[in-house]
């Protein structure tokens, strides 16, 4: 260990010039969010990396130290080239490391439970607990190509690309998705959960701070993955139910039909407000049985489960659910093969300089322009 | 650039007592690696990539053999006196592919061919009873199209099948290779390492009976 | 006229229009390829050298041209996913508000797909199998690898892999899902377009490529080490190379078997991934991440491997705790399948299942951390050189660390669910991809080079390479971690927040210095070659090397050693040349070696044109490459004309003209 002296005192010396603040200015959302969920995530963030900066700063000093001290035109340094063990330093270099991780484990065994998006909510935020009077505020989120679909259950509504949240009221989400995997992002409330076809994930937040947000798909799921954003909107207890009251003065009702629209693939959709929506609608995607006549998966698994038991009857084989699925290449006629175009020949203008919300933006997802109920100057609530 | 990269290896000043130390083989000494050691244990190691694919696809089965989405379930479409037929002639042709390899130590060039063509007679009954199976299956109803379980269940057995097939191919290679050129240190290799193949072909397939066959039958 | 049943049965559904006749990007790009690749081939035709290709390079068994001939392949394609890259940081530093930048999402999807296929299947394996091709079999005294021509197979199925990639660039196109595939935008409904079908055929040849060279190094490693070396004296890049490789054989098969079951979906229509009748996506996602995550260590092991060489030769000294060194690449190695699941946290898998997959990620810095120390500690009192190789040695500690660190940040999960999917992630896997890897592979070439070709690198331009990269990575990648705490996520082709523009200008300039790298490691070779007899080592030992690839000449001979090296200490050449060993003069004997043989070759562009019909739906000519393929294996197998003795006499030559040459190097 007595090898070490002189770099333990070169080490002192350097340390402060590391420790400069790396970042400021900029809007680091993630940083400086405005929902507690997301402020507790922060600061594990803050908390980790203090703990690896104990060892990463040292280590960074000494590589630049040792390759500045050992260099081979300093004549001063020891050169000693049979020193390739120490008993004592290999207990240091595994345990230093170790002990870290002890430490960062701990506190990833501890925050990973406390954070659990399916645990609901203890506290508001610092201090301030939740009343067990409260209920959470339930919304459905459904990921379509290439929007967001946010059903209100209890307030009886249903947007598209616009969420808005009392503040300080703990949100319960339930979320699914049609044909895709995204992920629910809203930097500022919490962290990102997938949503899954056929899968209902569960996340738990609360947003403290009135304002304007936004939301996207944090995972790719396709040409309009980009435009996929929402607009989340903070607004006080009272503000909240006048926006949901104003919502369900509106014309249009997401019943099936409508919901058929909505399915079909599209970008850059601008806000639309449901008045009305179908209290089973959330399930019926969920268990991709929408379409009247067709099974829904728990149906199905029970017929499953009962197939599978020795006490059941035996079953029809049944044909081939023809529901729209593309054929496999190999079974293909010659004629339904098609053409392999190269798309990035794009047929119109090109996509630069356009306005956003232009209705040629859409003809990029190859679909023509949809009779979509949200065209812009229609249907904004 | 330091004054030690221009020495040359011959003049690096010696710098304590050395004992005396051989640093290559002595004319002499010169052997060659033997070449069959490493075949084998490449070929080993392959076995064990493949076996891994084989754990993918298994994995896969295990996830999805209760996805039956409204269709057929493994009661309704196995016949397991069947699949025991195929089992036992499987087991039977490791059996005789044993017996080509006895003869190969005993360099019967003769009994290796004959042995050989045992074999593969029982592997070509096992792949045209699978055929069988499957087409049967097809005409059903059950296809792998119908449903996850289905799907994992024709390409879990379907890529064993294609491995046998291959097995035939490389037998029926080496019946002519032996042929032309007798029992050369080269076709023993291949020999060994076709028989772990073959050997390991009968290990998957006895997973494949119990874990989809039989489990699937039981529950 | 292609719509006839006729012609759709020949040509499937190729078509005019799947040329890019109307895109100018890709039309230029075309016209540049075609007019350089004309350029070549009209050169090797005007100087006559098919012939000498074919025999010299195409069809050898020799380790070292086939690890040479990889990193020409990684090299090439490196070139390729760069301007990848420099395409998407052109469009993320314009498109913002109402600009839509140049690139249309049908483009710029192919490019990030691209991009990461390219870097990670065609860039960086191809490099490390160069390497541990070239090297490893010098460093442990064999003549060439267990199996020669399987060698030569592995290598031209990787060509044919990145071949189909590059075809798709110019005829249909790419993927459109990220580089690793993904479900459900893979699947046969959300893209029936050919770019799903070039990728997983150009990525089962190659990965057939890669598992069958990896079987090869491991038996390699294994069975035909020097007399004398056991596996604690064995050299530490070929320990890191052997950990590397069992791992690339552990896990291929998991991607192979999940890249056929989707190929099955689309071309049978099976229900493996879709989202009916009982198809599971989350199950592609773990068979690819259960080989994505242990193959960032089958990439970064080797490097750690070529650093600690480096390390120990340039600083003069024997590697500090060498046996603690192979105990971390071993844990590494066994960890390395226990944390797939870090990649979906966000998935909802419960709190319990995220902490033990979060802690187990954590655990392997513990193994690395240490690997650091000893590096740092074979610096500690040493008499450092700062060449080349060296200098990315420092670079790579400094910059790797800080990968390190916002690595293991997230693989805690409360912080993972902010900062999954978003840039912050990207600019960690590329701190510790650039950092770690393609730092180490430029430390390697750097350090070998002398070593396959008898002269160094140009001094200048090496310097311009590495500030270049050292530079560019920092400018280039600082501002994508700030953008992905300001949240922006990954794979995004547009922005609407105009406060995240200023550093994505920053980050493309940063691209652009990172082209100076690249061009100035070109140039490197070129003015490397053009001075190459003032920059020529005669000595086969130009860094004072401490392993026994410094013992022969440069390049070596076909043969490698003359005599079968005899191994007593870990540092073996510093030990010989310590002992004062003398070259042997005479006693040469017939050498055994193995013979060319052009079945890779023709195998490989069999596998290609077989590709190609089934991305097409040309059945007759996937079906008849197939066939031809079983039937070319079949008929090497008949090859009886196999080895071949390099005489005595030859030998003798060979030898005593590099015992003059070392004589006139003393002198």
């Amino acid at each position: 260990m007595n090898r070490l002296t002189p770099v333990r005192r070169k080490l002192a010396s350097g340390l402060p010039l590391l420790a400069a603040p790396l970042l400021a200015g900029c809007n680091l959302v993630v940083l400086n969010p405005a929902g507690d969920i997301a402020l507790q995530q922060r600061n594990i963030i803050f908390i980790s990396t203090g703990l690896m900066l104990l060892i990463i700063i040292p280590v960074m000093v000494l590589i630049v130290l040792f390759a500045w001290r050992y260099r081979s035109s300093n004549e001063d340094a020891t050169y000693d080239p049979e020193f390739d063990h120490s008993t004592s330093l290999e207990l240091i270099i595994w345990s230093a490391p170790l002990l870290i991780i002890i430490a960062l484990g701990g506190l990833t065994w501890w925050s990973t439970h406390k954070l659990d998006p399916f645990r609901p909510l203890e506290r508001i935020s610092a201090g301030r607990p939740v009343d067990p009077a409260v209920k959470p505020l339930h919304i459905q989120v459904v990921s379509l190509d290439w929007k967001w679909l946010f059903i209100y259950p209890e307030q009886g509504i249903a947007t598209v690309n616009e969420l808005a949240l009392p503040v300080d009221r703990p949100v319960r989400f339930d979320l699914t998705s049609t044909n895709m995997m995204n992920t629910f992002y809203a930097p500022t409330l919490a962290g990102m959960i997938y949503t899954m076809p056929g899968m209902r994930s569960t996340m738990h937040a609360v947003l403290n701070k009135p304002g304007n947000y936004v939301g996207f798909s944090g995972n790719y799921s396709g040409s309009g993955f980009s435009d996929m954003r929402f607009r989340l909107r903070g607004l006080p207890a009272a503000d909240f139910e006048r926006w949901a009251t104003g919502v369900k003065g509106s014309a249009l009702p997401l019943n099936i039909p409508n919901y058929r629209i909505l399915l079909r693939p599209s970008e850059k959709v601008a806000p639309i407000l449901f008045a009305t929506v179908d209290p089973d609608l959330f399930r019926r995607i969920l268990e991709r049985c929408v379409e009247p006549g067709t099974p829904c998966m728990s149906d199905v698994m029970r017929h499953d489960q009962a197939a599978g038991s020795p006490a059941s009857t035996a079953q029809g084989h049944g044909s081939m659910p023809q529901n729209g699925r593309a054929k496999g290449a190999i079974f293909q006629s010659p004629e339904e093969k098609g053409s392999g175009p190269n798309v990035t020949k794009q047929g119109g203008p090109p996509p630069g300089q356009t306005k956003p919300g232009d209705k040629r933006n859409r003809t990029m997802s190859m679909i023509n322009s949809l009779a979509l109920p949200g065209d812009p100057g229609t249907a904004r609530g | 650039m330091s004054e030690i990269t221009a020495a040359g290896p011959a003049i690096v000043p010696v710098t304590a007592a050395p004992t005396v130390r051989h640093f290559h083989h002595a004319p002499g000494e010169e052997h060659e690696h033997e070449p069959g050691e490493a075949t084998l244990l490449g070929f080993w190691i392959y076995l064990m990539s493949d076996a891994l694919i084989f754990a993918t696809l298994f994995a896969t089965f295990g996830v999805l053999r209760q996805n039956y989405a409204g269709g057929p379930a493994p009661r309704d479409i196995f016949d397991l006196s069947l699949v025991a037929l195929n089992t036992g002639l499987l087991l039977v042709s490791s059996i005789t592919f044993g017996f080509a390899m006895l003869a190969m130590d005993q360099a019967k060039v003769r009994a290796i061919q004959a042995w050989l063509v045992v074999t593969a007679l029982f592997g070509a009954s096992f792949v045209a009873i699978e055929l069988y199976e499957f087409g049967h299956l097809i005409a059903e109803g059950a296809t792998p199209q119908r449903s996850a379980f289905l799907s994992a269940f024709f390409t879990l057995v379907g890529t064993h099948g294609a491995h046998v097939t291959v097995g035939l191919v490389w037998i029926a290679v080496m019946l002519v290779q032996v042929g032309q050129r007798g029992l050369t240190g080269e076709n023993k290799r291949r020999l060994m390492c076709l028989s772990l193949f073959w050997h390991f072909l009968d290990v998957i397939w006895i997973g494949v009976f119990t874990f989809v066959y039989l489990l699937g039958m039981i529950r | 006229m292609f719509d006839s049943a006729f012609l759709k049965t020949i040509f499937g559904r190729l078509t005019l229009e799947s040329f890019p006749i109307h895109e100018p990007i890709l039309l230029t790009t075309f016209v540049v390829v075609a007019l350089l690749g004309g350029g070549v081939v009209a050169g090797v035709t005007r100087y006559k050298l098919w012939g000498w290709l074919w025999r010299e390079w195409f069809t050898t068994v020799d380790h070292k041209k086939i690890g040479i001939m990889y990193i020409i392949l990684g090299v090439i394609m490196l070139v390729r996913g760069f301007a990848d890259a420099l395409m998407m940081r052109a469009q993320q530093a314009m498109a913002f508000g109402a600009n839509q930048g140049y690139l249309n999402a049908h483009h710029y999807d192919q490019l990030f797909t691209a991009h990461g296929t390219i870097m990670i299947f065609f860039v960086a394996i191809p490099l490390i199998v160069g390497l541990v091709n070239f090297v490893m079999p010098l460093q442990i005294g064999a003549r060439d690898v267990a199996f020669p021509s399987l060698n030569n197979l592995s290598f031209w199925l990787t060509v044919a892999g990145a071949l189909l990639v590059m075809v798709s660039l110019f005829v249909g196109e790419f993927a459109r899902t990220g580089w690793l595939g993904y479900v459900p935008v893979g699947n046969l409904q959300n893209s029936p377009d050919t770019g799903v079908d070039y990728y997983l055929w150009a990525l089962e040849i190659a990965g057939v490529g890669t598992t069958l060279s990896a079987i090869n190094m491991v038996t390699t490693i294994i069975k035909m080490r020097a007399p004398g070396m056991t596996m604690m004296k064995m050299p530490i890049f070929c320990w890191t190379a052997l950990c590397s490789n069992v791992l690339a054989i552990a896990i291929f098969p998991a991607l192979t078997g999940a890249f056929l079951m989707l190929l099955l979906d689309r071309y049978l229509g099976t229900n493996f991934f879709t989202n009916d009748l009982g198809g599971n996506p989350m199950m592609y996602w773990n068979l690819v991440w259960v080989w994505g995550h242990p193959e960032v260590y089958v990439l970064v092991l080797p490097v750690f491997g070529i650093y600690s060489e480096i390390t120990s030769t340039f600083s003069g000294k024997r590697l500090f705790g060498y046996s603690s060194m192979v105990y971390a690449t071993v844990v590494i190695t066994i960890l390395s399948y226990l944390v797939w699941l870090h990649h979906f946290f966000t998935m909802g898998s419960g709190a319990s299942v995220n902490s033990f997959f979060g802690i187990a990620t954590m655990v392997i810095s513990i193994p690395t951390g240490a690997k650091i120390f000893n590096w740092l500690f074979t610096m500690y009192r040493g008499k450092i050189r700062f060449e080349l190789p060296m200098r990315w040695v420092i670079a790579f500690m400094l910059t790797f660390t800080v990968g390190g660190m916002t690595g293991v940040l997230l693989a805690v999960p409360p912080a993972d669910f902010v900062l999954h999917n978003s840039l912050f992630l990207v600019a960690h896997f590329h701190n510790v991809i650039i950092g770690g890897v393609v730092f180490g592979l430029f430390a390697g070439i750097d350090y070998w080079f002398p070593k396959a070709f008898g002269f160094k690198l140009d001094r200048f331009w090496g310097n311009v390479h590495f500030w270049g990269w050292t530079i560019g990575y920092w400018v280039a990648w600082t501002p994508i971690y700030v953008v992905g705490l300001m949240g922006a996520t990954r794979r995004l082709r547009h922005f609407d927040d105009p406060a995240m523009q200023p550093y994505f200008i920053i980050a493309a300039i940063g691209a652009v210095i990172i082209l100076v790298g690249i061009i100035g490691f070109i140039m490197s070779i070129i003015v490397g070659v053009i001075r190459r007899d003032q920059l020529r080592d005669t000595t086969g030992d130009p860094w004072n090397g401490r392993t026994l690839e410094w013992s022969t000449s440069s390049p070596p001979p076909a043969y490698n050693f003359a005599f079968t090296p005899v191994v007593h200490e870990l540092d073996t050449w510093y030990d010989m040349k310590n002992r004062g060993y003398e070259r042997p003069a005479d006693g040469y004997r017939a050498i055994h070696m193995p013979r060319n043989t052009g079945a890779g070759v023709i195998i490989s562009f069999l596998a290609l044109v077989m590709g190609f019909g089934m991305v097409w739906y040309m059945w007759w000519l996937g079906l008849l490459a197939f066939v031809a393929m079983v039937a070319v294996a079949i008929g090497h197998s008949f090859n009886r004309n196999r080895d071949y003795f390099i005489p005595a006499d030859e030998v003798a030559g060979i030898e005593a003209k590099r015992n003059k040459q070392l004589a006139g190097a003393a002198a």
